[in-house]
């Protein structure tokens, strides 16, 4: 029992990383309706720079917070530069060029963070506590033991949803962002200028993969793999639907359990290796149920 | 003037028919035709068609197979590697099982084999749309990697997981010299292109192309949606069998699973679409495209004599790549066949004003 509480934790803590990722993917696209594929390339080249950059800074009073902030402006001018680039040109284009785009971009991304800060393995600390705790004990003997790395990351991440709520909810640049989520054309009429909408939500995505970066390099080291996350954040979008940030996280939640138990459980029994396929498999049998995901839009069609 | 189908007059219902009505249509195919099996064995080093003109006819077929599903119908896949790799492991085993068999007639019953695949990962595409679907098929490929790297049974339980292709043979004739090879190749891509080119416009493809356009509508008018799709996906995934065949005996010789993973995908994607969405001769030009860009930025450095390590090298030929694609989608979003048609027009006047 205890181990098995251990397996369904560690699953969720996975599954709160997977939402990380996931949560930059559905900014954008419920934002501008583009399938961004090159997150997974944010959060490597994010997490690059930064763990550079304090290198660089060492000698300062504070390489961490220089170094963040370096990287949120970093972030920002990407995100600008994106804009003007590449989206623009692209305006009325059907989604699929925009997502061959989104590939461009992570290969442009992927090459030009490796060229500038070179491709080793960087071990980035900064600061997350890495010893167990073991929790439970009173109820199960033995307790169950979790790594505090993967609590910090949980807790980061119940704060950036919080926040992303707020701003969304509650400031006037979140309330732009849903106006022009709803309807593109709607919200120009009204004045909501969309070109620097885009922006905007491309920098919070950039954010996003910043604080992605930051948890998953400190657990695996910025390295080149960081930018396959994006391939294990998908099944959690399709799972939780597209337009959804609660979707991207009960998705998350949900993809990581099963991926940690049915490794554990079913892996040996197949012969292992499975937790590359099984999340897509599980959100392919959530999406014969329900074709938009958990917490999609329900479109309809008309002729 | 020059190319002005005035003056050419269908008078029976087979030529108003034709695949190519047009005269200058005729003459151009059968010029690249003779170019293509006459001319290029003749002039061409084996390094020329080793390295650049085999893989890219195999991955033209591949493309075609591709621009089928994606272009024609409209279900967007990221799943041809898996296919491709359903096809040269089927192939193999084949072979393996069944000694008798010529490679020849193992391609196509392993293209077989892969329209079944196909069709299994197909049906989710009759209740999910767009995107969704699109990732639905990243399942395929991410399963089929690991069937075919775990379950030894299919590589014939070799330790490695490296498998050698037997030679393809056809009577008494070996395809084992590159020019052999070559002709093989282009006889196959010839082949499957003109029923595909046949397809097309025929009943299934304009079902294919409602179903694209609008499925509700498509449906309304009466057309079946799943015969349509899952007919997509089973021809489609018949072509990428074949071509993964083709890849793994013809091209590579002995390979790993890795030959197959989700890059391979997202090059045959990259092909369909800067070659141009539902349309053949973009395939072609897509796979051209694709196959040469990266040897191109890999000697460049070379020719321009400058001297930097492969690392940075392999960097550079990334974001070059990156920007290219992204510069294509810009000027030409509706691909390089978008070209050729503009070109055709133009020609129609040239060198008259109008």
């Amino acid at each position: 029992m205890g181990f098995f509480l251990e397996v369904v934790l560690g699953g969720l803590m996975a599954g709160v990383l997977y939402s990380l990722v996931a949560l930059g993917f559905v900014l954008i696209f419920k934002a501008s309706g583009v399938f961004n594929f090159a997150q997974g390339a944010m959060v490597l080249f994010a997490a690059l720079t930064l763990v550079r950059l304090m290198e660089i800074l060492k000698e300062t009073f504070s390489p961490f917070l220089i170094a963040l902030l370096l990287t949120i402006a970093v972030m920002i001018a990407l995100a600008w530069v994106i804009e003007r680039l590449v989206l623009r040109p692209l305006v009325n284009q059907p989604g699929i060029s925009l997502f061959m785009a989104t590939l461009g971009i992570s290969y442009v991304l992927d090459g030009f963070g490796q060229a500038v800060w070179g491709s080793d393995v960087y071990a980035l600390d900064v600061g997350i506590p890495k010893r167990p705790i073991v929790l439970f004990e009173s109820m199960v003997p033995g307790g169950v033991l979790v790594p505090s790395e993967d609590l910090a990351a949980a807790l980061i991440a119940g704060l950036l949803v919080l926040g992303l709520g707020v701003f969304f909810q509650r400031t006037r640049i979140g309330r732009a962002l849903r106006a022009v989520a709803d309807d593109h054309q709607a919200a120009q009429s009204v004045g909501i200028p969309l070109n620097t909408i885009w922006v905007i939500v491309w920098t919070v995505a950039g954010l996003v993969a910043l604080v992605a970066g930051i948890v998953w390099g400190s657990k695996l080291g910025v390295q080149f793999s960081l930018g396959l996350v994006a391939l294990k954040a998908l099944p959690v979008l399709i799972l939780g639907g597209f337009e959804s940030i609660v979707g991207a996280v009960v998705g998350g939640l949900i993809i990581g359990v099963g991926e940690k138990v049915s490794e554990v459980y079913l892996g040996p029994a197949v012969g292992g290796g499975i937790e590359n396929w099984f999340a897509y498999v599980l959100a392919l049998l959530f999406l014969l149920v329900r074709p938009e995901g958990l917490f999609g839009e329900r479109h309809i069609d008309r002729v | 003037m020059l190319y002005r189908e005035a003056g050419q007059f269908k008078t029976t219902y087979g030529a108003d028919q034709a695949v190519f009505p047009i005269r200058q249509d005729q003459l151009f195919i059968a010029l690249w035709l003779a170019v293509g099996f006459v001319l290029v064995p003749l002039v061409s080093s084996e390094y020329l068609l080793r390295a650049i003109l085999i893989p890219f006819l195999i991955l033209a077929l591949a493309a075609l197979g591709l621009n089928l599903l994606v272009g024609y119908c409209g279900q967007l896949s990221l799943g041809t590697g898996g296919f491709m790799a359903v096809g040269a492991y089927a192939a193999y085993n084949l072979c393996v099982r069944i000694p008798a068999l010529n490679p020849l007639v193992a391609f196509l019953l392993a293209g077989g084999v892969s329209t079944l695949v196909g069709i299994a990962f197909g049906i989710p595409s009759l209740r999910i749309k767009g995107y969704y679907l699109a990732v639905a098929t990243l399942a395929a490929q991410f399963f089929l990697d690991w069937v075919f790297s775990r379950v030894a049974w299919f590589s014939n339980n070799t330790p490695s997981g490296s498998i050698t292709a037997p030679p393809v043979t056809l009577f008494e004739l070996t395809f084992d010299t590159p020019v052999k090879k070559y002709s093989l190749c282009l006889s196959i891509l010839v082949l499957f292109a003109a029923v595909a080119k046949n397809l097309v416009r025929g009943r299934i493809g304009r079902a294919w192309m409602a179903t694209r356009d609008m499925d509700v509508a498509a449906e309304i008018i009466g057309i079946r949606p799943m015969y349509a799709k899952l007919s997509a996906f089973a021809v489609s995934s018949f072509f990428i069998g074949v071509a993964g065949g083709l890849w793994a005996f013809v091209h590579l010789g002995s390979w790993e699973p890795l030959a197959f993973d989700v890059n391979r995908s997202f090059s045959i994607l990259f092909m369909v679409i800067i070659g141009g969405l539902g349309s053949i001769l973009g395939s072609f030009l897509g796979a051209a495209f694709i196959t040469v860009l990266p040897l191109v930025l890999n000697q460049l450095p070379q020719w321009l004599g400058i001297s930097i390590s492969t690392a940075m090298i392999s960097h550079l030929e990334a974001m070059i790549f990156g920007c290219l694609i992204v510069f294509f989608l810009i000027v030409e979003p509706l691909g390089l066949a978008r070209l050729w048609r503009i070109g055709k027009e133009k020609l129609r006047l040239w060198p008259f004003p109008y």
